[in-house]
């Protein structure tokens, strides 16, 4: 079990510095999915079955889909990163970025995250309902008023997208 | 079972390759896949913490990021679709209209 993360941890990260380094777009989507795909399986080994399904469904399969469709609709040919000097931006960039990771990876790791109360869903009840239907029934019950302004957002979204991609500019 | 703390750092290692990629890339897309990135990696420790705690509060969080995201990639997606189509370009260099 331990062995299997490691070895999906490692993927994902291979893959997310693959969308780092890549100078193709279209190969930094395509490691992109590997990294959702291998994030997915590390959630089925964390009992999140539900979340691993929808990882795969959404992220992998329809939003880098989307991604990918754009990429290949625009020519990209206009070749970025040429320069592999170090400015001075990137070096701060960097440097952000590391106090960024030392910050955020000092909170996980101390004690005082480990204290929060126990929830009332163990694994066993989780494994008894099923987690699918205790997410579904949640939804229903006390999330759903988030839940209905969900759905405002999507339709949102969708005439958003339609009305500003149609839209001639002159 | 997994120790938390590594599922932890994995996500920490995860957002701040998102954060790396969206400071040193300068396509626009591609800038847009480091944020898919670090909205993933908030996810994965959304999971984790859901685990160890006990509580689904966490999974339901994740159903409304992952639409919250799609619906940012569709209208991003549009969007840079009609810069586009103006600056023949995806290098965000060029699209400084509204720069100070």
């Amino acid at each position: 079990m331990l062995t299997i993360f490691y070895i999906f941890a490692a993927l994902s990260v291979f893959g997310a510095l693959g969308v780092l380094f890549l100078k193709n777009p279209i190969h930094c989507a395509l490691s992109l999915v590997g990294t959702f795909f291998c994030l997915g399986s590390i959630y089925v080994m964390l009992n999140a079955e539900f979340v691993a399904v929808i990882q795969v469904l959404i992220y992998a399969g329809a939003i880098m889909v989307l991604f990918l469709f754009v990429l290949m609709l625009l020519s990209s040919s206009d070749t970025e990163m040429s320069s592999n000097k170090w400015t001075a931006g990137k070096i701060l960039a960097g440097l952000l970025s590391l106090g960024i990771f030392v910050q955020i990876a000092y909170l996980f790791t101390g004690n005082e995250l480990k204290l929060g109360t126990k929830g009332e869903y163990p694994i066993e009840v989780v494994e008894e309902i099923g987690s699918i239907a205790l997410i579904g029934r949640l939804l229903f019950t006390d999330y759903i008023l988030s839940f209905e302004i969900i759905v405002i957002l999507l339709l949102v979204a969708v005439i958003g997208a339609v009305v500003i991609a149609k839209r001639k500019f002159h | 079972m997994i120790p938390i703390e590594h599922i932890l750092l994995l996500s920490v290692l995860l957002f701040t390759i998102g954060v790396l990629g969206v400071m040193l890339r300068r396509n626009v897309i591609v800038i847009f896949m480091s944020i898919e990135l670090m909205l993933n990696a908030v996810n994965l420790s959304f999971v984790t913490f859901s685990r160890s705690l006990d509580s689904m509060t966490g999974v339901v969080f994740i159903f409304f990021i992952i639409v919250v995201a799609a619906a940012e990639a569709v209208v991003g997606l549009s969007i840079i679709l009609s810069i586009y189509r103006t600056r023949k370009s995806l290098n965000i260099e060029e699209f400084n209209l509204l720069k100070w």
